[in-house]
C-alpha cells in the first residue's frame, strides 16, 4: 500500500491518475481470527485500526452487512465538537478532539477536518443560564468554550436573524472554536485503509446472522459468508444493536429511531462555522462544496428504515427560516434517514455484556460522529484487555441496574 | 405521510399524534421486593424489534387517550390500531 505524499500524487500525475491502488484489499473471510468487530462504519473501522495499531492485533477482521461507511457514518451531518456538561462525558469527547486534532496525520489520509467552530444558540433566559453553566463545566475541564452575545454572533455570522421581535429571539450562544467539521466518508476511508494497511481484513457484504455461545462465552458468529470462529467480539451497529443484543440473548436499554438530514443546492460560500439550536432545533453549516447541511430531529417513533416522516423536516426548515430568513428561496437537493440507537440518558454504552468476550459500543444516539477517533480507541482497550478504559468505564451497561446515568440531554446540543 | 387510525376519533393525520414507546409493559407489582436488575429491566430495557412492533400512541391533539398500535418498523407500515386492554389485531385473527 502506498503512502499518500507529494511525491506519490506527482509519480501517479505521470500516468494521469490511472494507476492509483485500492485503498484496502477485499479477503476473503478466515475460518478464525483473535477477534472480530461487527460493524464496518467509522466507530468500527476505528476500533480495528487502534487495535491494530495500539495493541498489536492485527490477526481481525471488521464484518460489514453492506459497505462500509454505508450506514450513519454517511449520514451524519459531520459536526465535531466536545463541549459537554458531565465530567464523564466531556473527557471521553474531548479526547476524542485531541485525535482529531491529529488525525489526517496519523491515517495519512485527509479527513479535512476544519476547526471553523461551534455555535451552539440560546433563545430564552433559561437556555443561556443553561448555556453559562455547560461553558463553566467545559473550561473547568480544559476544554475552550466561552458565551458570545447577540451582538458577536452577528459580526461572526452577519446572514442571522437577531432581531428582538422574533418568536424565538437569539440571547446569546456559546463558541467552541475548536469545533467543527470533517469529512465522513473521508473518516470511514481514513481508518479502513489504515486497519487494512495493518493486516486488518475488513469483509463487506457479510452480514451477521447469529451469534455462537459456549458456556457462556463467545466462540463466532454465523454470516451470510459462513461462519467465523473468534473469542472476542465487539459490536458497534448503531442502530441494530437491538438485533444483535437479542441474538446474543439480552436486552438493551436502546431505542433505534429514524433521524433525518438534508442538504441544499450547492451555492457560493456564506457560512464558514457551524450554527446549531437546541431550542427551535436546527442545525446548519456548509459543505466544501458549498451545500448547506442541515440537520434535523429524530421522529418520535422506532424505526429501521432509514428515512423519516416529512413533518420533522418541515420542523427544521421552520426554525432555520426564522435563524436565517435569506435562506428562505433556497431549494433543497437531498434529504436521507438514518437509524441512530437513543439510550435514556443520551449518552453511549460501551463496554463488557453478559456474555463473556463480547463487548458492545452502541447508544452514541444522535451524537456519535464526532466520537468516531475517541470511541475507537476506548473500545479498542475494552476489547484487546477484556476491562474497560478509564475514559469508558462510566458508560457501561451495568449503569441502568446502578442508577448511575449521565444525562447528556441538555448538553447534547440540540434535543432530541 | 402517515394517516393513523385513532381507536375513538377514527383516522387522522399523524402530526396529530405522539408515539410513546413499547406497549404492553407491566408495572411490576410488589415494588417493595424487586431487585436493582428488575427495576432496570422495567424502567430501561426494550425489546426494540426490527419488524412488528407493539407500540403506544397518543392522540395528543385530538382527543388526548392512548391507545396501542401494531406497525412495522422497517416499512413503517400500520397494521392495526386498538385501545387499551384490547387484544393485539394479530393475536386476536389466530
Amino acid at each position: 500500500m502506498s503512502k499518500y505524499s507529494i511525491f506519490s500524487l506527482l509519480r501517479n500525475a505521470v500516468s494521469y491518475h490511472e494507476n492509483w491502488g485500492a485503498a484496502w484489499r477485499s479477503p476473503e473471510p478466515k475460518a478464525e481470527y483473535d477477534a472480530l468487530i461487527i460493524g464496518g462504519g467509522g466507530h468500527g473501522l476505528a476500533t480495528a485500526y487502534y487495535l491494530a495499531k495500539e495493541h498489536g492485533m492485527t490477526n481481525i477482521a471488521v464484518l460489514e452487512k453492506g459497505w462500509i461507511g454505508g450506514g450513519n457514518t454517511g449520514r451524519n451531518t459531520t459536526i465535531v465538537r466536545s463541549n459537554y456538561l458531565w465530567d464523564e462525558s466531556a473527557h471521553l469527547y474531548e479526547k476524542s478532539m485531541k485525535l482529531w486534532e491529529g488525525l489526517s496525520q496519523d491515517l495519512n489520509y485527509n479527513v479535512m477536518f476544519s476547526q471553523r467552530g461551534v455555535y451552539n444558540l440560546g433563545h430564552n433566559l433559561q437556555d443561556m443560564r443553561d448555556i453559562q453553566r455547560r461553558v463553566n463545566a467545559n473550561r473547568l475541564n480544559g476544554i475552550d468554550g466561552h458565551v458570545v452575545t447577540p451582538e458577536e454572533i452577528k459580526r461572526a455570522i452577519p446572514e442571522i436573524n437577531i432581531d428582538e421581535g422574533c418568536r424565538y429571539p437569539i440571547l446569546g450562544a456559546s463558541f467552541q472554536p475548536r469545533g467543527g467539521v470533517a469529512r465522513h466518508d473521508a473518516v470511514a476511508w481514513g481508518f479502513a485503509r489504515g486497519a487494512d494497511m495493518r493486516g486488518v481484513d475488513i469483509i463487506q457484504n457479510c452480514e451477521v446472522t447469529a451469534i455462537r455461545q459456549e458456556n457462556g462465552a463467545v466462540t463466532g458468529v454465523e454470516t451470510t459468508r459462513g461462519t467465523i470462529n473468534a473469542k472476542k467480539i465487539g459490536v458497534v451497529v448503531a442502530g441494530h444493536c437491538s438485533v444483535l443484543a437479542q441474538m446474543a440473548g439480552f436486552r438493551m436499554p436502546i431505542e433505534s429511531h429514524p433521524l433525518q438530514a438534508l442538504v441544499s443546492e450547492p451555492i457560493k460560500p456564506i457560512i464558514n462555522t457551524v450554527i446549531m439550536s437546541n431550542a427551535v432545533h436546527g442545525y446548519i453549516s456548509q459543505s466544501d462544496k458549498g451545500d448547506l447541511v442541515i440537520g434535523a430531529g429524530i421522529d418520535s417513533y422506532n424505526g429501521y428504515g432509514q428515512r423519516g416522516s416529512f413533518p420533522t423536516i418541515e420542523h427544521t426548515v421552520a426554525a432555520i427560516c426564522e435563524m436565517f430568513p435569506i435562506f428562505r428561496r433556497v431549494r433543497m437537493n437531498r434529504q436521507w434517514g438514518g437509524i441512530v440507537d437513543t439510550t435514556p440518558d443520551a449518552c453511549p454504552i460501551i463496554g463488557n455484556t453478559p456474555v463473556k468476550g463480547l463487548y458492545f459500543n452502541c447508544g452514541w444516539g444522535t451524537g456519535g460522529f464526532k466520537a468516531t477517533p475517541g470511541s475507537g480507541w476506548v473500545f479498542a482497550h475494552n476489547v484487546a484487555t477484556g476491562e474497560p478504559h478509564e475514559l469508558n468505564r462510566a458508560f457501561a451497561l451495568d449503569r441502568f441496574v446502578s442508577g448511575f446515568l449521565i444525562d447528556e440531554h441538555g448538553a447534547a446540543g440540540v434535543a432530541h | 405521510m402517515f394517516l393513523i387510525e385513532c381507536p375513538w376519533c377514527g383516522e387522522r393525520d399523524e402530526t396529530e399524534f405522539n408515539c410513546v414507546g413499547e406497549a404492553h409493559i407491566a408495572r411490576p407489582l410488589d415494588t417493595e421486593k424487586l431487585s436493582d436488575e428488575a427495576w432496570a429491566d422495567y424502567l430501561f430495557m426494550r425489546s426494540n424489534p426490527k419488524g412488528l412492533h407493539r407500540e403506544q400512541w397518543l392522540h395528543a391533539a385530538g382527543c388526548r387517550r392512548y391507545f396501542n398500535a401494531e406497525r412495522d418498523t422497517v416499512s413503517y407500515r400500520i397494521s392495526g390500531t386498538y385501545r387499551i386492554g384490547e387484544t393485539p389485531p394479530s393475536e386476536a385473527k389466530k
